[in-house]
């Protein structure tokens, strides 16, 4: 048998059927449902008289409406209010599992899939969501997909799917200190564009990646849609083990050491052909901060905002031109100058207890700068605000001068009341710096936790290492 | 879904490159539980000057001047030229539908973001490439000529210029037959259904686990 990659082999094992032409009928293992792209699939189902196929494949969580403040009154904004409890009743009807708005574990999909153990490697996982991607950290094949395909998946347990070509982005050798998962991925994006993964799945290699911890795994799968792939993927190693046992839906007893074997072998065998493979050396990362309107657009934190008119690409100098005139940048300007007015640490990028540790870091006995006029911390879920709670994380941040925040997607995509003015400029950790992405008007700068954390104390960007 | 066969139909240029999802349909009306409603909304922030919300009374807007879909030439249009990795981004197929509801068809660019190149082939409309310097040529044309057409022939897989030339684009051929039909594929899959069943019952032997559920 001929040498597979990690791609390959998930695949090749969720292969139902193929047509003549080599469109493939892919199994999936695991549905994950949130309130913004379902309704119209659950529409869809009942308009055509069908029911779910697997109900126990399906796990629901509404995360991109919910309020981040108190809870107690419920959602204010009845648009808002009326998807989530369209979302609530829809799984009422089906039987299907809902973490609800007041359940201790809700939380952002792609946080509270790993955390229960709903994401196991070697699965097929989809959400209508473009962030599914993330889920790939545990050598799962994971992908964004939209709501006809949701309601495919609801009706078949199948999708309709040509299969991506293989592509690596090995991290080599080690990242010097303070230089974090966040900054990893945002320097791929910066090197390969965000069109850079079209039409591939990327397997993320090198030490760099096998030194990362889970969640520092899932900040680079989260973002490798940002690159424009299919999906991301990370080989299974011990780390991936550790992390998903004793987990709420890991398997246990034997069936955890027949699973447990099999795990083992989702990696790419040695001589694996990838059609494109891109090399980096993990000690050129420093801690990246974006400039302008795509992920793509990067610098190192000792860098400055870059000229167009020395981009010989003119469609990319054109977007550059625009992208500076947008977020209010010159040219020649350090990265270290620009002053920020808010402050965002939270999303499926980087909500994770580790992200909240690495901020609390650095901001411990220290005060929000007086320019910033918020800096919020929203926690992924809320088993994670838990923990970070027990740790006294929220403390520190309280202390400092942050709001503790409830759990939910918040101000990455600003569906709920947190957003930015018109104008107002942004230290965040989540993953699109588009235009209006947290509020018309608004300019995104996506930033590590630890970037973030510091740019809140000092009200500009500054370089975490030397902070 | 509404089948696509022969397109003809007005033109638009929108070329920059990197046109992301957000922008196509901003997320304040992703809020809605509908399908349809999302074609007055497409690309608000561009196309207008104060700020949208979902349910506004959209007569009462302040359209910008500069945006291209704004000029009473391309109101009727039905085809946009657009630019590289068009609809990056969010997997939100109200993109789509967005374009749909002002009226597009069909997205001619050199080339699109996965997610809603497969949302657009699931509702009806058609994203063709065609190489950068040809839609480049098409625009200039388009710019220079008001009311200018474009012929969009799926079966034949070409798009036909006013000047009689024609340029050929590839589509794939399953995605093509569904389209030309409007066929559902949620009723071709289910056609299937054994195979898939078969398939299960043979994966839970090697793999049980996987079929635990989340109850």
């Amino acid at each position: 048998m001929s040498a597979k990659t990690l791609y390959d082999k998930v695949w090749d094992a969720h292969q139902v059927h193929q047509q003549d032409d080599g469109t493939v009928l892919l199994y999936i293992d695991r549905h994950l449902v949130h309130e913004v792209t379902s309704p119209q699939a659950f529409e869809g189902l009942q308009i055509s008289g069908r029911k779910p196929w697997r109900i126990d494949s399906m796990l629901a969580v509404a995360d991109h409406n919910v309020p981040t403040t108190s809870r107690e009154a419920g959602i204010e904004d009845p648009v808002s209010k009326l998807q989530v409890d369209t979302l609530d009743a829809n799984c009422d009807a089906h039987g299907i599992v809902e973490f609800k708005m007041n359940d201790h574990r809700q939380g952002i999909v792609h946080v509270i899939g790993p955390e229960q153990g709903a994401t196991l490697p070697g699965m097929t996982v989809v959400c209508g969501d473009s962030h599914t991607s993330t889920h790939g950290a545990f050598g799962a094949l994971a992908f964004g997909i939209g709501t006809s395909e949701v309601e495919h998946v609801m009706a078949t347990q199948c999708l309709l799917q040509k299969k991506s070509r293989n592509m690596l982005v090995s991290v080599d050798g080690e990242v010097g200190p303070g230089v974090t998962a966040k900054d990893i991925v945002l320097a791929i994006i910066g090197e390969i564009g965000t069109a850079g993964g079209n039409g591939s799945a990327i397997e993320f290699g090198g030490d760099a990646i096998r030194a990362l911890s889970m969640e520092g795994r899932m900040t680079v799968c989260n973002m490798a849609i940002e690159a424009g792939a299919r999906a991301g993927m990370i080989a299974v190693d011990q780390t991936t083990i550790d992390y998903v046992k004793a987990r709420p839906f890991s398997p246990s007893n034997e069936q955890w050491d027949a699973a447990e074997a099999a795990w083992r072998d989702l990696v790419s065998d040695e001589g694996a052909k990838f059609d494109k493979i891109v090399r980096i050396n993990a000690a050129d990362i420093m801690p990246q901060v974006s400039w302008g309107t795509s992920p793509e657009m990067v610098a190192g934190i000792s860098g400055v905002v870059p000229d167009p008119s020395s981009e010989t690409n003119e469609t990319k100098a054109e977007g550059m031109r625009r992208a500076l005139q947008y977020m209010d940048l010159s040219a020649g300007t350090a990265i270290s100058d620009i002053k920020i007015d808010k402050v965002f640490i939270g999303s499926c990028t980087n909500s994770r207890i580790e992200d909240l540790r690495a901020a609390a870091a650095v901001i411990k006995d220290r005060k929000v700068a007086g320019n910033v006029k918020l800096a919020l911390v929203v926690p992924g879920s809320g088993l994670v605000k838990k923990q970070a709670e027990e740790e006294g994380l929220d403390s520190i941040f309280s202390n400092a001068g942050f709001e503790w925040r409830e759990p939910g997607c918040s101000m990455c995509l600003a569906m709920n009341a947190d957003k930015l003015e018109s104008g107002e400029r942004c230290a965040s950790t989540s993953n699109r710096n588009f235009e209006g992405r947290q509020g018309q008007g608004g300019r995104t700068h996506l930033v590590s936790p630890a970037m973030a954390a510091a740019a809140a104390i000092a009200g500009h960007f500054v370089d975490v290492r030397s902070f | 879904m509404q089948s696509f066969t022969i397109l003809e139909g007005v033109v638009a240029p929108l070329l920059r490159s990197n046109v992301d999802t957000d922008a196509i349909i901003p997320k304040q009306f992703l809020k809605s539980i509908k399908r349809t409603g999302f074609g007055v909304n497409l690309f608000d922030a561009w196309r207008y000057l104060d700020a949208g919300f979902p349910g506004q009374d959209s007569s009462t807007r302040q359209p910008n001047p500069d945006f291209v879909l704004n000029q009473p030439r391309y109101q009727q249009a039905s085809i946009l030229l657009a630019g590289e990795n068009f609809g990056c981004g969010s997997s939100r197929e109200h993109a789509v539908w967005a374009l749909d509801g002002f009226g597009f068809r069909c997205v001619i660019a050199p080339s699109f973001a996965d997610i809603f190149n497969n949302n657009s082939f699931k509702s009806g409309l058609l994203p063709l490439v065609l190489d950068k310097s040809i839609i480049e040529k098409l625009a200039a044309d388009c710019e220079a000529n008001e009311g200018y057409q474009l012929k969009v022939d799926l079966e034949q897989q070409q798009v036909i210029a006013p000047d009689g030339e024609t340029y050929s684009f590839e589509v794939d051929q399953f995605r093509k037959h569904c389209l030309l039909n409007g066929l559902d594929d949620i009723g071709l899959t289910l056609q299937n259904a054994d195979a898939i069943k078969q398939y299960e019952i043979k994966r839970k032997e090697a793999a049980p686990w996987l079929f635990n559920g989340v109850t």
